[in-house]
């Protein structure tokens, strides 16, 4: 699903990944563990080009995305992220935060189509083979009333419909995060990328995060985590990543790399968090 | 004092039985009228340029772009505002062959100066939004410019308000020189009234006052939506 190609990512003289080569398959849920500093957040922010990498290559569904020529906004609709300080929209309602992205998209894309229609249009006119029209067969309202459907249903399902139409500034950290995970979803986004999603949150609210993403890794979700609950990416990971000093230095099975690490460094992290 | 109630006699002679006050209303009106739209068309030059000043600079249009946009607040920043005026009326205006009445001359380049101003407010306000918000927008595929649009710049401009509202101040107080180009704002107004009645002290303390209430009470309007701002803030 994204195939990851000497990724590398330098800030002035530091050098903060140097060279990664891995691949995310489809259904897999990876963790990523490591200490601070080890360029972990770097390295989940260049799989969707939040941070634009130094060289290297990211393959997301048979597209070098990190390619400054490929319209990066149509690819970052299919890789859901959520971050470690929610990042929820203060200016917009709940719903509205689910709503912006997927009403935006479609009603541009709405405009477009009658634009280009306009313009068959006026051509048809002037000469005798007729282009076809593109078929337009939603209205405005009905996009609208469509993606409110969604995010209702969405909202619904982690049980905080009655907080459509309050600001993120009156919510809790663990409900702004699970509707900062949901807004991510209304995308239906294709994998999910999590930079420490619990590390912000009061330990009583570390729980029902876990849960919702939890869930989401039992339906199939593709995802990479970047985490510091181990009991977690033991729980859900089917891979482990251990990233030290911008490389990835060990990578396994949760099993093996918590009963079993073979790297010095993986140990001694390990030996620090456990 | 017998003097001064003369005085008041005759102005109001000049002010209500003679029409004057129709004068004093449409130059109130032009005042207002050159400072709102002036501000208008300021902040939606200043929201431009201050969006192009954060635009990443990797490519080469944004980086002439904002060579541009310094340079053009350089110099309306750089120069009197009268002088603007003259430039404007007289030079630029006549060499384009640009016909225009004075009073929206006087909008077009109030609107071009407060632009100027209201683009470093504006950028200051954006900086004042958390990174992350644009990032989340950035995230879910919406373009840099729809995510200024939709997220950032609502965010900075309410942290801007009560300085926008300190510019429209200052715009209504710098309208006072428009009869430079012949536009009749206040100072015609009352001008007219003392050069009828060749009396001329107190026009002009009630041009004063005029102003003194008009910037008071903008003041005071500014203030109470600051409280309300803080207001709603305080859940954070
Ligand atoms: N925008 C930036 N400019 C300069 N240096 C940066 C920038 N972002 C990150 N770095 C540096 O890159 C290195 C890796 O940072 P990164 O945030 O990826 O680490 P991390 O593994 O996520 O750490 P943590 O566990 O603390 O979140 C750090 O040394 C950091 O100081
Ligand atoms: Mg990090």
């Amino acid at each position: 699903m994204i195939d990851i190609i000497d990724l590398r990512k330098r800030y002035g003289n530091l050098e903060v990944l140097k060279g990664i080569t891995n691949t995310i398959h489809e259904g897999e849920k990876v963790a990523i563990i490591g200490p601070s500093g080890s360029g972990k957040s770097t390295f989940l922010r260049c799989l969707n080009c939040l941070e634009d990498p130094t060289s290297g290559q990211i393959i997301f569904e048979g597209v070098n995305i990190a390619d400054m020529k490929v319209d990066i906004n149509i690819h970052r609709r299919h890789i859901g992220m959520v971050f470690q300080q929610f990042n929820l929209f203060n200016n917009k309602t709940v719903i509205d935060n689910i709503m912006l992205a997927p009403l935006h998209i479609k009603i541009s894309e709405l405009r477009k189509k009658k634009i280009k229609n306009f313009f068959i249009k006026l051509r048809n006119v002037f000469t005798p083979d007729k282009k076809p029209l593109y078929e337009i067969n939603t209205t405005k309202a009905q996009i609208k009333e469509e993606v409110r459907a969604n995010a209702m249903r969405l909202l619904k399902r982690i049980g905080l419909e009655d907080k459509a139409n309050a600001f993120p500034s009156t919510l809790s950290g663990g409900q702004k995060q699970r509707i900062a995970i949901i807004r991510a979803l209304a995308m239906n986004p294709k994998v999910m990328l999590f930079d420490e999603p619990t590390s912000a949150l009061d330990p009583e609210m570390v729980g029902e995060v876990l849960d919702l993403i939890k869930q989401l890794a039992d339906e199939g979700m593709t995802m990479v985590i970047v985490t510091h609950e181990m009991g977690f990416a033991r729980e859900v990971a089917t891979r482990v990543l251990f990233m030290d000093e911008g490389m990835i230095v060990e990578e396994n099975t949760p099993e093996e790399i918590f009963n079993n690490p073979r790297n010095p460094r993986t140990k001694e992290f390990l030996s620090k968090v456990l | 004092m017998g003097n001064f109630g003369k005085k008041i006699e005759v102005f109001w002679k000049m002010f209500y039985e003679s029409n004057g006050y129709t004068k004093v209303l449409t130059g109130l009106q032009n005042t207002m009228y050159i400072a709102t739209v002036g501000l208008a068309i300021g902040i939606v030059i200043g929201t431009i340029i201050a969006i192009i000043a954060v635009i990443p600079k990797y490519k080469r249009l944004p980086r002439i772009l904002d060579r541009f946009c310094k340079f053009y607040v350089g110099l309306f920043r750089g120069t009197p505002v009268v002088v603007q005026l003259l430039v404007f009326y007289y030079v630029v205006f006549p060499l384009m062959g640009v016909k225009m009445p004075s009073v929206n001359v006087c909008v077009l380049v109030f609107g071009l100066n407060s632009g100027a101003y209201v683009s470093e407010i504006m950028r200051s306000g954006i900086m004042s939004v958390d990174p992350g918000q644009l990032e989340a927008a950035r995230a879910v595929g919406l373009s840099f410019g729809v995510s200024m649009m939709k997220v950032v710049v609502p965010q900075a401009v309410k942290n801007i308000l009560p300085t926008l509202g300190n510019e429209f101040i200052a715009l209504i107080k710098e309208t006072s020189v428009v009869s430079f180009v012949g536009a009749a704002d206040l100072y015609v107004a009352f001008n007219y009234i003392g050069t009828n009645s060749y009396e001329f002290m107190v026009p002009y303390l009630v041009m004063a006052l005029i102003y003194i209430v008009l910037v008071m009470a903008i003041a005071l309007l500014v203030r109470i939506m600051e409280r309300s701002l803080r207001k709603s803030d305080r859940h954070n």
